[in-house]
């Protein structure tokens, strides 16, 4: 465990700039390395990405591994897992840190259980533990209804983080580091996974990551006609629609609706659930929100206790009330 | 196809938040009073996902769960719906575990099972939320592994996966055997028939115990945990809701959107 040293960030590319989400791990890594006295390192694995380099290193990294090669142009687990247990054996970080994103999700697991060690997902807190000086980490279970807290027995020690919890430093164009090269070394006879497509489901009107009021719609709904509603309320806060899990599963609203646990992170200025229970699976997705407004006929709903303005009643009575009464406010 | 599907007994997670309980001293949750446990749901659309593969290309299912106090009516649940075996993993040595020490009972498991073309898992268990087991088994078996997948099919000996991304899907085409984690984008499971019910009725589970697998007592369960569990709590809930009243639902909803207007929210 003494030889491995520093702290490691995957850092994704995202349309060709440094992902938000890489951005929140260098900020976060930048601690963590901080008060470990180590190096912060960022990893660039992908095709045509070497021209971000300093990119990263303006966002807090000490040095930035690049492994550019065309086979790993599309994220495949084979791939990717491979040329990070090179970079992993070569650099020995103490600390590996990825985002909770499709790759994360993926890759750090079956990175840790290559390379013989750990890794906890989703973590919403990482600290270097003052005695141990291992990393600590935090993350929701149980759907959010409690945390935990673990400890690893093993080296390097990997974590994936929640979007949207970790800050990222003031980009500094000016800062110097170092720029190291790795070769992918890759078999592609070997890779037993091909990606044959991608689609992109086109999202009308603004993203749910980035719309600055949500009103989302749950089970108590009945069915897709609830959400036409939602749509018009919606965009007169110029703002998305989003759902709980069951209102997508039952093919209310497209999957790319789901705000949760298992779906969208969202952190709005304006959250209004009409409909909704509040499960923590949901509450996981919103939570961050400024302020949560809560629509729903039932008065023990959990999402009374996460709300903080509701009105106890049947969306099909208040719903269209409360968009008219906006919609001439917003008139005046 | 022969398929095998790994499926978890958890607490419900759709009992009511009001229910759930940590209890300090032992880092346990307390298991809800008159609240039955269940099938971890991603596990259902696992099963789920292995039975459109039966209904489209016949094969065999197999479901392995591992715990203690597996309720035969819980973990007879993928049998009801319709596959064709169940092993247990049942003896305490199995629990307490972490991902890694899970999965490698489960892998050494499958290798007894012998023959499979997919192992299906769910995407992630909805008590812990790990979703790394599927990771681990198929690390252990040195299998390719597809993870979050929203559709399945198979074609000449291989799988097309679809699976969910950010914003959308992609789709993957995989050499088998492999390992596919499923996701809630599937669709629902089915429901079990009365058919299925007394047929799973009739069925025995067989239940292997750590000499069965022929696994090291150091490696599974709380012994093999990689990374041990320091505290587990409930987060403070401090929010306070503002619930606005009147006499009718209409008027409240206006009373609201000005409360909002008041607030500087709207």
């Amino acid at each position: 465990m003494a030889d491995n040293k520093g702290v490691m960030v995957f850092a994704e590319v995202a349309e060709g700039k440094l992902s938000g989400m890489a951005t929140e791990l260098l900020g976060c890594g930048k601690k963590l390395a901080s008060d470990l006295g180590q190096e912060l390192s960022a990893v660039l694995a992908g095709s045509n990405v070497s021209g971000l380099a300093q990119e990263a290193i303006a966002f807090g990294a000490d040095k930035v591994y690049v492994v550019d090669d065309p086979l790993l142009a599309d994220y495949q687990t084979q791939t990717y897992v491979a040329v990070m247990e090179k970079v992993a054996k070569q650099v020995t970080p103490k600390i590996i840190i990825f985002g909770q994103t499709t790759i994360g999700r993926d890759l750090a697991p079956r990175l840790a259980f290559r390379l013989g060690t750990a890794a906890t997902v989703d973590c919403v807190a990482l600290a270097i533990d003052p005695e141990t000086k291992q990393l600590s980490p935090t993350k929701p279970v149980y759907g959010g209804n409690a945390r935990a807290i673990f400890a690893y027995t093993t080296d390097p020690q990997i974590a994936t983080v929640r979007a949207k919890v970790m800050s990222p430093l003031e980009r500094d164009a000016s800062r110097k580091g170092e720029v190291v090269t790795i070769a992918a070394g890759l078999d592609a006879s070997a890779v037993k996974t091909k990606v044959l497509q991608k689609v992109k489901e086109e999202v009308k009107g603004i993203k749910l990551e980035e719309a600055p009021v949500v009103v989302s719609g749950g089970r108590g709904l009945g069915g897709p006609d609830g959400f036409k509603q939602l749509d018009e309320l919606a965009k007169m806060l110029k703002g998305a629609v989003g759902a709980s899990r069951p209102a997508c599963d039952n093919g209310w609203i497209p999957d790319s609706a789901q705000v949760g646990l298992t779906g969208k992170i969202v952190t709005p200025e304006l959250y209004i659930a009409v409909a909704l229970s509040g499960s923590s699976q949901h509450m996981a997705g919103c939570s961050s929100s400024k302020v949560i407004v809560a629509i729903n006929k039932d008065p023990e709903a959990n999402i009374f206790k996460e709300a903080r303005y509701g009105v106890v009643g049947d969306w099909k009575k208040v719903l269209p009330a409360f968009t008219q009464k906006v919609k001439e406010l917003l008139a005046q | 196809m022969d398929m095998i599907v790994c499926c978890k007994q958890v607490i419900d997670p759709e009992a009511p938040p009001a229910t759930f309980k940590v209890d300090a001293a032992t880092n346990k949750v307390v298991p809800p009073q008159g609240v039955p446990p269940v099938i971890s749901p991603f596990d259902e659309q696992a099963v789920e996902a292995a039975l459109k593969i039966k209904d489209a290309k016949g094969g065999k299912i197999t479901a392995i769960s591992l715990g203690i106090n597996l309720l035969r009516d819980v973990v007879k649940k993928p049998l009801s719906m319709g596959a064709d075996e169940l092993i247990l993993l049942e003896d305490a040595a199995f629990t307490e575990g972490d991902s890694w020490s899970t999965a490698y009972a489960l892998a050494m498991a499958i290798k007894k099972v012998g023959k499979f073309d997919i192992i299906f898992c769910g995407r992630q268990a909805s008590d812990w939320d790990s979703g790394q087991v599927g990771s681990a088994i198929a690390e252990i078996l040195g299998l390719p592994s597809v993870t979050v997948a929203k559709k399945v099919e198979v074609a000449d000996g291989k799988v097309k996966v679809e699976r969910v991304t950010a914003d959308g899907y992609e789709v993957v085409e995989v050499i088998l055997p492999a390992l596919i984690t499923v996701s809630n984008e599937l669709g629902a499971a089915r429901y079990p028939t009365i058919k299925g019910i007394m047929a799973a009725k009739r069925k025995e589970p067989i239940v292997w115990k750590p000499a069965d697998i022929g696994v090291e007592p150091a490696k599974i369960g709380a012994a093999g945990r990689r990374t041990k569990l320091v505290k587990l709590f409930q987060p403070v809930r401090e929010g306070k809701c503002e619930v606005i009243t009147a006499d009718t639902p209409e008027e409240a909803a206006v009373k609201l959107a000005q409360r909002l207007r008041e607030v500087k929210v709207l």
